[in-house]
């Protein structure tokens, strides 16, 4: 059973030459959720009952997603995250952002990951390609810059294949185009450490392979890549190793190759 | 079941140690004041790009458009003076009413909104917040540019108004300018602070707008404030705290700036020094509790 198995320790070799980009060092994460209070308690009697006795667990609840988990990330590695729905890999990528604090443990990194999901929101009303500015401004790239960048993300993306997409309102573009300009204006700037979450797999075929293709080059820039993925053959194509998370502990770290097998064989059963 | 991070004991070398020596920071370490003030800085073309996409996406689906930042304070100032200059008729203390009632509706508007729409820049921005990184303080500021902005179009009426009513052209009129940013700068520390509270107490939009309803009473935007003088005839304590208020203050310094014949709570340099403290004050608080959630606004 999975509750009887912990993440595994790691082991440090002090003559190790690569340089890590990312350490995390015994990671708990726990999740606060407001409003979750079920059935019956809707009514201001019930809201007021709860300020007077003070109980608050019908309103909070906490949701252990990481439980301890430590690993090291060297530069030019791509690594995959894969594990079933709920097991912590969308809350390690975030963590590993710095947009969820670790309850416990630390998590360090070299300058400032970039979190890159599909589900990332951009501005809605505005056309796509005022949101490449602001994109692009949002990560401090300078005016100049953005200028400069803005016709390759356009191309990148490929909005404009089928016409002038990119002076429409965001909310006109089917949710593959939405995304397909997110993932582009993400790669358009070198990060140290680039998180994506599942952004490869809602493209066309056409546009998997030049993002797993963009992936390569910012891994060449000296990078450290992770990937989220359901998609296997993503994984497999864009990451020699992965890390295998079910409910919140890692069941495998190494080659993608060894960890998918083991990952396969146990959802398989 | 407690286990260890830490390595192999014999080579000695933690995962924490490991980080320390190549460099890493922690991902939730809180940058220095100045360092976070630099870090605003190098973002200023993203904070006025997203103030003026704010804008573009608000209004550009009406079909008058930008032309609202005008025609919004215009109603305003015509609802107000139907039921308080007309109807309920207290003009009588004042010689020359209307643009009396009208810089008061204003700028009390000016504080209303910015604290308002600061309340929700985080909620609203959780999308941009998840998403990428900045710093966290743009969202507040980018509000108060946008009201700030709101407001040039605001005083362009204003002006208008002052000027048909018969009210003359001074050389006073040039304080309008540093009144504005003495007000903005109170403005953004409210920003900051609703901001910060906004984004964890959820509750606190419902009861904001009846503060503002009462502070609005309180700020001698519909009378003049010699009602107060009347009403607190004894209470000599409880009408200084009545008429420090800051919005009191700055109702009155652009009353004395644009119109000839205002009475004034106090002098004129009393209160532009209770006006100067007051936003340093209170943009220097909320700046600095703003600073001091800045990890955590991610999380919702």
């Amino acid at each position: 059973m999975a509750e009887q198995i912990t993440s595994p320790a790691v082991v440090l070799d002090p003559t190790d030459t690569r340089v890590p980009t990312v350490v995390v060092d015994d990671a708990h994460i726990v999740y606060r959720i407001h409003g979750s209070a079920g059935a019956g308690s809707h009514s201001p009697v019930a809201s007021f009952k709860r300020l007077i006795t003070r109980t608050k667990a019908a309103q909070i609840r906490e949701v252990h997603a990481i439980k301890g988990i430590s690993f090291v990330a060297y530069r030019g590695e791509a690594i995959g995250l894969v594990g079933s729905n709920g097991s912590g890999k969308s809350t390690l990528l975030r963590a590993i952002a710095g947009l969820l604090p670790a309850e416990r443990g630390s998590i360090y990194a070299a300058g400032q990951p970039s979190l890159l999901g599909v589900n990332a929101a951009l501005m809605n009303e505005l056309p796509g390609e005022r949101n490449v500015m602001l994109g692009c401004l949002a990560m401090g790239m300078s005016p100049a810059e953005v200028r400069a960048k803005t016709p390759d993300i356009i191309e990148f993306s490929g909005i404009n294949e089928r016409g002038d997409f990119s002076s429409l309102p965001m909310k006109t573009y089917s949710s593959g185009m939405a995304a397909r300009l997110r993932f582009a204006i993400a790669a358009a700037k070198k990060h140290d450490v680039l998180l994506i979450d599942e952004a490869l797999a809602t493209g066309d075929a056409k546009f998997r392979r030049r993002s797993e293709e963009r992936v390569r080059e910012l891994r060449a820039e000296a990078g450290t890549v992770f990937l989220v993925s359901h998609s296997e053959s993503s994984i497999r194509s864009t990451c020699e190793r992965s890390i295998w998370l079910e409910s919140g502990i890692i069941r495998a770290d190494g080659p993608t190759e060894d960890v998918l097998k083991e990952y396969e064989s146990y959802m398989g059963k | 079941m407690p286990q260890t991070a830490v390595a192999d004991s014999g080579t000695g070398l933690t995962l924490k140690e490991l980080a320390r020596r190549n460099g890493l920071h922690s991902a939730a370490a809180l940058p220095s004041l100045p360092a976070y003030l630099r870090e605003i800085w190098s973002y200023r073309h993203f904070i006025t790009a997203y103030s003026n996409a704010k804008i573009t996406s608000s209004l550009g689906q009406t079909r008058l458009g930008m032309l609202w930042q005008v025609l919004t304070p215009m109603f305003n100032a015509a609802v107000y003076y139907v039921i308080f200059g007309l109807l309920l008729n207290t003009s009588r203390d004042v010689s020359n009413f209307i643009p009396y009632l009208c810089i008061g509706v204003f700028l009390f508007g000016f504080t209303q909104t910015a604290t308002l729409s600061g309340i929700s820049s985080i909620t609203g921005g959780l999308g941009l917040i998840r998403a990428l990184h900045f710093p966290r303080a743009a969202l507040p500021i980018s509000v108060v540019l946008i009201e700030l902005r709101n407001m040039v179009a605001s005083m362009s009426v204003l002006i208008v108004i002052v000027l048909v009513t018969g009210e003359p052209v001074t050389p006073e009129w040039l304080l309008v300018v540093p009144i504005l940013l003495v007000q903005a700068t109170f403005n953004l520390g409210l920003a900051m602070l609703g901001a910060r509270l906004g984004s964890k107490l959820i509750d606190i939009r419902q009861i904001v707008p009846f503060f503002m309803r009462v502070w609005m009473y309180g700020s001698a935007v519909l009378y003049t404030p010699a009602r107060f003088a009347k009403m607190f005839e004894h209470h000599p304590t409880l009408l200084a705290i009545v008429e420090s208020n800051p919005l009191l203050i700055y109702i009155e310094l652009m009353r004395h700036a644009l119109m000839e014949n205002v009475k004034l709570v106090d002098p004129v340099w009393v209160l532009w020094l209770k006006a100067v403290a007051w936003a340093v004050i209170v943009f220097s608080v909320g700046f600095v509790y703003f600073w001091r959630g800045e990890k955590g606004y991610g999380r919702g």
